[in-house]
């Protein structure tokens, strides 16, 4: 039991450290999970699941409004991709929120292509985000339930 | 033993010896008509055997008389005589034959003597010349022998001399002669024979000698065979008194026995069942069988196969019986233990078929539980939809029609709801998917968190009070997310059938041998409608007291049962003593674990944030509590609209008391203090009921601020809440404070009543920030309001005094640069009129009155993204005192609450 804790905690700081290396993740994320406590045991998954929720609305608004060829509202966009790019900041997902520095730059030059490009990989990036950390999640709760404690990964 | 070989080996000589006693065509029959009488055989031979040879029993006065007397003794006595004339008759009927043969010949003889004789009457003158016929005597000599070779009766003789001579007639003569001669010597040797033959006779068969023969032979007979028979035989008379008894084995002596009846020699069991037998046997006068076990004290249990026959004398008359007895003890165990093996195998069969059906019942029912739980899953979701859609429909701009309509609505499909889930958890629990978790709770929170939702949406004068024992530890291990659903619904249900008086939790340890200590949780309700014939039903599903009960309540009747069936998974059991107009008091025990301090609590329930949240002396060790009835209190009617994204289980313990209750159960209230007033849920209060609630919490009436349900009495406890209920209540209320109307009152109220506690808003527009901030705000003792928006924010602060803004800069609506200017205006003007020309809706007409604090500056921050349109300069510009740039960390946060707070 023990060792498979201890081998869950390695995993589970491995994989954290391998997400901030990779740039998936900042230290406003560090910042989430110092808020993390006994009151709010499961604030982390909240907070990224309420951002994930946003991401999804978010995109398929600007989505929408890019649909609209020839007649597009980059003032919607822009105002979308503002507040993706506060929550993500929030939340500490760095590469949706470099993505969406992007996208804001792209709308305020109405460049179009620009545009539905980033759009595109900021879809894809939060995908990826939202699976890896799910994973994370998932490795959280397997040391829980094998009885251990969550490590503190310092980055 | 040798012995006894040895006789048996002569017995088996004389049984092969004696046939060739007989004539060869009488004896066999003889010894067929032996065999066939063998019963009335056996009586007369053991006469003998008993005496010579075995320890047997038998009374040797009576048996002859025995003999004489009875059918078959006198049918075996004729038998033997019979057999005796019989012998004889066939001996004299050989002799006569023999004698007629011989004198036929003797006859013959005699004729033929005759007819010489005439012949030589005939030849009388002819001198016998004897001597002439010397020379011939050889060849007559041997004439002669051939005749005699030849049959006497050849009736010719041959001669071969010339007719008529001398020669003729001499040879003639001497062949008769010698004819006459060899006659007259074989009826002699006959006559010798029949002597003889007589004689013999006369010596051999003599009938007492014949039948102790034939008596022996059977006699050897039997002992040869009964020898070692495992058989009792004996003759019982009318009144079945032995007579007459042979035993190889005998355990008890003669005299023991003759006499005296079954009855009177032995006792115990099977006893009685041969007599009745015996007897039945005797009046039947038809022979019969029958296995009797016999449990004696003489020779313990067995059972003996008894063959019974009636005995008739020569008249006819019933004598007695002849009965036979054979041990059959093993055969019987033998059999019956095949027997009972059999049985087994068939009880076994038949129950290994019932299990079957039972599994595949057993198996149906979970499939079906199953099925209703995955059914109820399913319903919910959409359901969920439905009622979270509408809860979101309900904070738009409804008018007043529209509204009550959406909260029927809402508050029919929050029914369904709860309904799906008591299913849902039913079927899980019986289905065995139910999980229970182990967590670190403290009960006295639980209970009073209970206590204060219930007090919440009460409507009756009724006390609520929870009484925890000292001894009850701080923190227990254990579901408490069941034990409080258990303690909400059975207060739930004290509440819906208690008219007047108390309800209440009483919570105290109690310790039993079996388990190491107990957690007694005691429900005390009164309950003045329970009957207390309807509580043998109180427990099962879907059932209620009776129709007039569900018509007057309302209610699925499923909440006791899970209740029961939650209890009883924690492995504890859930009872309830009721008495009609006394009350009812529902008693649950639980085993408990006391959590230990280095256990990993991760998994703090909801409301023990709240212990945090109010920034409060821990009241943990607390025992008491009571909440008076806030009548007329308001109910949220569309708080968790925005929880429900992302807190969804958070919200299904909330709702019910928020939703369900609202106006339609509650119509005296007016629909916009309704609006207006969703609060925290512990901490509503109407102010027109202010009255109610104040003899209670004098204070604390008046320290009702919008925005924040705080409430600062001894009896806090009515204003603690959920996380999740105090995010959607708030978040509800700023947006409705747009068209509120009467929050200048409360504003009022609140400001004569500002305590030293920090007041913060926080004006943002993104639910993530939001979320994030104010968790961040928490972990620094802080609560704040939220402002979505400019406009909202400039209503809040119309409302309220805050000691620090932070504000988003980049907002909907109105901005944060904006809306700063507004508030500056306001603050160096005393008025809104700037805001009001960009189009704020603010009632002026009540500003003026309760602005109190206008004068001071309030101190600002700006939350920037850093980006071009976010420079610090523009913040500064417009009036912002400082600037976070976002994201925002708690260290950012924590200095500059430093720098403006204090």
């Amino acid at each position: 039991m023990d060792t498979l804790i201890a081998q869950l905690q390695r995993q589970f700081r491995d994989y954290t450290i391998s997400l901030y290396h990779q740039g998936f993740l900042d230290d406003q994320f560090t910042e989430l999970k110092k808020l993390q406590d006994e009151c709010s045991p499961d604030f982390v998954a909240e907070v990224v699941t309420l951002f994930f929720e946003d991401c999804e609305k978010l995109i398929s608004n600007m989505a929408r409004a890019l649909d609209q060829a020839g007649n597009v509202d980059f003032k919607l966009v822009g105002s979308s991709v503002h507040q993706l790019k506060g929550s993500s900041s929030s939340v500490g997902a760095k590469r949706v929120k470099g993505l969406c520095i992007t996208l804001k730059e792209c709308c305020d030059s109405q460049n179009y292509e620009g545009c539905v490009r980033c759009l595109q990989q900021v879809d894809i990036e939060y995908k990826t985000l939202k699976a890896k950390l799910q994973d994370l999640f998932n490795l959280e709760q397997q040391i829980v339930q094998a009885g251990g404690r969550i490590p503190q990964v310092d980055i | 033993m040798v012995c006894e070989m040895e006789t048996d080996q002569i017995e088996e000589m004389d049984v092969e010896v004696l046939p060739s006693m007989w004539p060869e065509n009488v004896g066999t029959e003889a010894d067929k008509q032996f065999n066939v009488e063998k019963p009335a055989g056996d009586l007369d031979t053991l006469k003998e055997v008993t005496i010579e040879e075995t320890p047997t029993i038998a009374d040797l006065t009576r048996l002859p008389e025995l003999m004489n007397s009875t059918q078959q003794g006198s049918s075996q006595l004729t038998n033997l005589v019979k057999q005796w004339e019989y012998m004889q008759d066939n001996a004299v009927r050989l002799l006569r034959e023999e004698l007629k043969n011989l004198n036929r010949q003797r006859e013959e003889a005699e004729a033929k003597e005759l007819k010489i004789i005439e012949e030589y009457k005939f030849e009388s003158n002819e001198p016998e010349n004897v001597p002439v016929l010397d020379e011939t005597s050889d060849l007559f000599r041997r004439f002669r022998q051939k005749k005699r070779d030849a049959l006497v009766d050849s009736k010719k003789i041959e001669i071969y001399e010339e007719f008529d001579t001398v020669a003729y007639w001499k040879q003639k003569a001497s062949n008769l002669e010698k004819m006459l001669e060899a006659s007259t010597e074989r009826e002699r040797r006959l006559v010798e024979k029949l002597s003889e033959s007589l004689k013999t006779m006369e010596s051999q068969s003599a009938p007492v000698q014949e039948l102790t023969q034939n008596l022996k032979r059977a006699e050897g007979f039997l002992h040869f065979i009964l020898q070692n028979a495992p058989i009792v035989m004996g003759h019982q008379d009318k009144d079945l008194r032995y007579l007459f008894i042979y035993n190889k084995y005998p355990s008890l002596r003669e005299q023991d026995i003759l006499g005296k009846t079954d009855v009177e020699i032995f006792h115990g069991g099977g006893v009685k069942e041969s007599q009745d037998f015996k007897r039945e046997v005797l009046e039947k006068g038809k022979a019969s069988k029958r296995e009797i076990t016999f449990t004696t004290d003489l020779f313990g249990s067995k059972t003996f196969l008894i063959y019974v026959e009636p005995v008739y004398n020569k008249a006819g008359e019933k004598i007695g019986i002849n009965y036979m007895g054979m041990e059959v003890t093993e055969q019987v165990d033998k059999r019956e233990k095949m027997a009972k093996l059999r049985e087994d195998n068939a009880v076994r069969k038949a129950m290994e078929s019932e299990l079957n059906k039972t599994i595949h019942i057993t198996e149906e029912t979970m499939r079906a539980k199953q099925m209703l739980a995955t059914m109820s899953h399913e319903i919910r979701s959409p359901l969920s939809g439905v009622v979270g859609m509408a809860e979101i429909l309900s904070t738009t701009k409804l008018d007043k029609e529209q509204r009550q309509l959406l909260n029927v609505m809402i508050s029919s499909g929050d029914l369904v709801l709860q309904l799906i889930n008591d299913i849902l958890d039913l079927s899980k629990v019986e289905s065995g998917v139910m999980r229970l978790e182990a967590t670190k709770f403290r009960p006295r929170e639980v209970v009073k968190h209970v206590l204060q939702t219930a007090a919440a949406s009460l409507k009756k004068s009724l006390t609520l009070e929870g009484n925890i024992a000292d001894d009850v530890p701080i923190e227990v291990v254990g579901d408490v997310l069941r034990i409080r659903q258990i303690l909400t619904n059975l207060i739930s249900n004290a509440i819906k059938f208690t008219h007047e008086g108390n309800v209440g939790i009483k919570l105290q340890v109690i310790s039993e041998p079996s388990f190491a200590r107990d957690n007694a949780l005691t429900a005390d309700t009164e309950e003045q409608e329970q009957n207390e014939n309807a509580i043998p039903c109180l427990f099962k599903k879907y059932m209620q007291a009776s129709a007039d009960h569900a018509r007057k309540y309302g209610g699925t009747g499923l909440g006791l049962a899970i209740c029961k069936q939650l209890v009883e998974l924690m492995g504890g059991q859930l009872t309830v003593t009721s008495r009609v107009n006394e009350g009812s008091t529902f008693t649950f025990i639980l085993p408990y674990k006391v959590g230990t301090s280095d256990d990993y609590s991760d998994d703090q329930d909801e409301f023990s944030d709240m212990a945090d949240h109010q920034s409060e002396p821990d009241d943990t060790a607390e025992g008491y509590f009571q909440f008076k009835p806030l009548l007329g209190s308001i109910y949220s009617n569309g708080g968790p609209g925005i929880g429900n994204d992302f807190l969804p289980h958070k919200v299904m313990l909330t709702s019910p008391i928020k939703l369900i209750n609202g106006f339609v159960a509650d119509p005296s209230n007016n629909t916009g203090q309704s609006e207006m007033l969703q609060l925290e849920n512990g901490g509503y209060v109407d102010e027109s009921k202010l009255e109610t609630s104040s003899d209670h919490c004098p204070e604390s009436a008046h320290q009702y601020e919008n925005g924040n349900g705080r409430c600062f009495s001894k009896e806090s406890e009515s204003c603690s809440s959920s996380q999740a209920s105090s995010e959607g209540g708030t978040l509800e209320m700023e947006s409705e404070l747009t068209v509120s109307s009467h929050r200048e009152e409360e504003k009022a109220e609140t400001d004569l009543k500002e305590t030293s506690k920090p007041k913060i808003l926080l004006v943002e527009d993104n639910k993530i920030n939001i979320m994030v901030a104010k968790s961040m705000m928490k972990q620094l003792g802080h609560t704040m309001d939220i402002a979505n928006n400019g406009v909202e924010a400039i209503t809040a602060i119309n409302h309220s005094s805050y000691d620090l803004v932070l504000m988003d800069v980049c907002m909907p609506v109105l901005d944060g640069l904006k809306a700063t200017r507004l508030i500056r205006s306001y603050e160096e003007t005393g008025n809104w009129n700037a805001a009001i020309e960009a189009g704020v809706d603010i009632k002026t007409s009540e500003t003026e009155q309760v602005c109190v604090r206008s004068t001071n500056r309030l101190p600002i921050i700006a939350m920037t993204a850093n980006t071009l349109a976010e420079s610090s300069e523009e913040c500064y510009a417009n009036g912002m005192d400082s600037f976070i740039s976002k994201p925002v960390t708690l260290q950012k946060l924590r200095e500059c609450l430093q720098q403006y707070l204090h």
